[in-house]
């Protein structure tokens, strides 16, 4: 089996260019990295269908080893309509996200960083109950600071009590 | 001519039902009837199939009457029309609640009329991955499901739907040209793409080159189920999506995934070069997963985390390959589809109830509508594996199969599997303890939709109790024209109440449905019936 090495340097081009743009954090740019990948795929496709023959219509005096082969070019209309779908769909979500917030750029996920900013603490879960120092039930200020606020409690919301 | 043979009416008869869907885009009424009709149909028909398979062994269709390794073939074996049932019931079940929360807010044009036809897309695509015959049909299946997807996680087009689509896209996109350049290189190597035919050819190949495809596969696949060094894109993209469409996806999707993985595992590749691998990665699956999980403030994010450790169980079966380990992962994803969609469905629904599903801003549920709190307890309980329910016999199985294995690896996913399970018991217990158990006046900042009803005012069963509520100005803002609208319509808690009590049934069916997955795990680790389905006797590995 013999290969196009014109096709095959394309290839390795295109995938090249491609897999740097998709690293890219402008979204029109990822695009057009998807695009280059779907092409270059087309083409790794298109060469393992072999060396380059005949149009496959049956001929009862061509043997069956002049023929190219048709099913990689089928895989390859198949994949063709398909990122021809995707893009438009993607095309959309840009000029979607681009009326919303008015820049090229995948945003950050608010919730992502809120979740990693949020407090070790949780004041349901964590918070120690109370140090009764007194024998009396009388709110008394306390005289012996060390017992008192465990500094994470006075976080805490006054009126919110902490589970048993 | 059986019954079997209608088999690929599972993929025609929802193309249909998306077609006249499309044509009634403006009689949402219709359109409900005809898209319940179809998904109702497709499903008896796959019960029929399921038993028919069951009783006689697998069946291979020839589309068009072409022989096998040059035609497009379409196969169903026990595990495949199982797959099929279990995800028609889970769509059907979904797309009522659907249907009862578009009738309930009366969505009568706008994009949202769209719902139906993607959504019966998306069900076809399923069902065209899970009776493909071909790696190509596979392709093409998962590009179904993936294009409808698409539309249906970005439908609305708010900000964060918009945000969390892109990266959803483009991660989706790349794992199908994974999956494209795979199937390439494994035309190139063997000349056919036929999954009977790759069974017996791959195996022909020197081993350097069968590793190459098979990495390949697994990595597209991967990607596709969310394990975990490819998990990332989920978590982010699902919360975002509107409630039963992410109930879908988290109970379908994936799934789809590992389904080919195990098709992967068994049928093209039968050996145990990656074995050790898979078990590694299932186990950092399910403790990642789990840890991001304990992690999160809200339900829906939580529970897509749950979902990927999850997805480290059904890996930890199959990298066994055993047919102990096998059966029980077939068992676990089953169990998973509709735990995973009947808990995402109660958190829609705690979201009407509550106005929101951060944690922190609910409270005191339990008190306000008892049926919720039963509709979450038992999936709850169901998924973190206690004793009574099928969470806890799937993951029993997966312990005993990795016991039985008993090297060092299997035994360290046995711990592993056992503290996700409990690190998975402490977060839904977190969400029970703090959206229901606890009094509303404990909720930080809580929604006024969850002022307005709580039992102190009115307490109605509509947003009306919304207009006598001092918690809201019921003219103007967000509330203004949803005064109406029933918060709890009773079609979304029956059809989710239908999907618990499948799960249940689950439970007290579990010896008959491990027999069957256990004979499913013996027939594909053995392939001969699924090449034999194919290319008639004679032909064998």
């Amino acid at each position: 089996m013999s290969v196009n090495l014109t096709l095959l340097l394309m290839m390795g081009v295109l995938y090249a260019v491609g897999i740097y743009l998709i690293l890219e954090r402008s979204m029109t740019r990822v695009l057009l990295g998807l695009m280059l990948l779907a092409n270059a795929t087309n083409l790794l496709l298109l060469a393992t269908g072999g060396y380059a023959g005949l149009a496959p219509i049956f001929n009862k005096d061509i043997p069956a080893t002049e023929y190219n082969d048709p099913l990689p070019q089928a895989f390859i209309l198949t994949s063709i309509v398909i990122s021809f779908a995707v893009t438009a769909f993607m095309l959309s979500l840009i000029y979607r996200s681009w009326l919303l917030s008015r820049a090229d750029q995948i945003q950050d996920d608010r919730e992502d960083r809120r979740v990693a900013s949020q407090d070790l603490f949780d004041a349901e879960e964590d918070s120690e109950i109370a140090i009764e120092t007194s024998d009396f039930h009388e709110p008394v200020q306390s005289k012996d600071e060390r017992l008192v606020p465990l500094k994470r409690t006075a976080r805490r919301k006054p009126e919110q009590e902490p589970k048993p | 001519m059986t019954v079997a043979s209608l088999a690929p009416l599972a993929v025609a008869l929802p193309f249909l039902g998306a077609a006249l869907t499309f044509v009634l885009i403006h009689h949402p009424r219709a359109q409900r009837r005809v898209s319940l009709a179809t998904l109702a149909l497709t499903l008896a028909l796959e019960v029929s199939v399921l038993v028919f398979v069951w009783q006689f062994g697998p069946v291979a269709v020839h589309l068009g009457g072409w022989a096998p390794p040059f035609g497009i073939v379409m196969v169903a074996d026990e595990f495949s029309s199982l797959l099929l049932v279990v995800s028609s019931a889970v769509s059907l079940a979904v797309l009522a609640y659907a249907s009862g929360q578009g009738a309930a807010d009366g969505e009568e044009s706008g994009p949202v009329s769209v719902f139906h036809p993607t959504y019966l897309i998306m069900v076809a695509g399923v069902s065209n991955a899970f009776l493909a015959g071909d790696l190509f049909n596979l392709y093409v299946g998962f590009e179904i499901l993936l294009t409808a997807s698409y539309v249906l996680m970005t439908l609305g087009g708010t900000g964060s739907r918009i945000r969390a689509g892109i990266t959803y896209v483009v991660v989706s996109v790349i794992s199908s040209l994974l999956f494209l350049i795979a199937i390439a290189m494994v035309y190139g190597a063997t000349g056919t793409v036929t999954l009977a035919d790759l069974a017996v050819k791959l195996g022909q190949l020197d081993p350097g080159t069968q590793q190459l495809l098979h990495v390949m596969l697994l990595v597209a696949f991967g990607i596709k189920a969310a394990v975990f060094p490819l998990s990332f894109w989920l978590p982010d993209s699902y919360p975002t999506a509107p409630a039963p469409v992410t109930a879908v996806f988290a109970g379908l999707l994936t799934k789809v995934g590992v389904y080919a993985i195990i098709r992967t595992e068994t049928l093209l590749f039968p050996g145990h070069e990656l074995n050790a691998v898979l078990l590694w990665v299932a186990l950092a699956t399910m403790l990642v997963g789990i840890l991001g999980a304990v992690a999160q403030t809200d339900i829906k994010r939580m529970l897509s985390f749950t979902l990927v450790s999850h997805i480290g169980y059904m890996i930890f079966g199959v990298g066994l390959s055993s047919v102990l380990g096998l059966g029980a992962a077939i068992f676990y994803v089953i169990h998973h589809i509709t735990i995973q969609t009947s808990l995402f469905m109660v958190t829609g629904l705690i979201e009407r109830r509550g106005g929101t599903s951060a944690i922190g801003r609910l409270g005191g549920l339990a008190k306000l509508s008892p049926i919720l709190a039963v509709l979450y307890f038992i999936p709850a309980m169901n998924l973190s594996g206690i004793p009574p329910f099928s969470g806890f016999l799937g993951k029993l199985g997966l312990l005993q199969a990795g016991v039985a294995d008993g090297s060092p690896l299997a035994y360290a996913l046995v711990l592993g599997g056992v503290v996700a399970s409990l690190l998975t018991l402490l977060v839904m217990a977190r969400v029970w303890n703090r959206v229901f158990w606890r009094s509303t006046a404990d909720a930080e900042n809580p929604d006024p939709v969850l002022l307005a009803t709580a039992p102190d005012s009115s307490g109605g069963r509509s947003m009306s109790a919304l207009r006598s509520s001092k918690h809201v100005d019921a003219t103007e803002g967000r509330f203004s024209g949803e005064l109406e609208k029933p918060i709890l319509p009773p079609m979304m808690v029956y059809s989710t109440l239908g999907l618990v009590l499948l799960g249940v049934a689950m439970s007290v069916f579990a010896g008959p449905l491990f027999e069957l997955s256990h004979e499913a795990a013996a027939a594909m680790l053995a392939r001969t019936p699924y090449i034999t389905a194919v290319f008639g006797a004679g032909v064998a590995p």
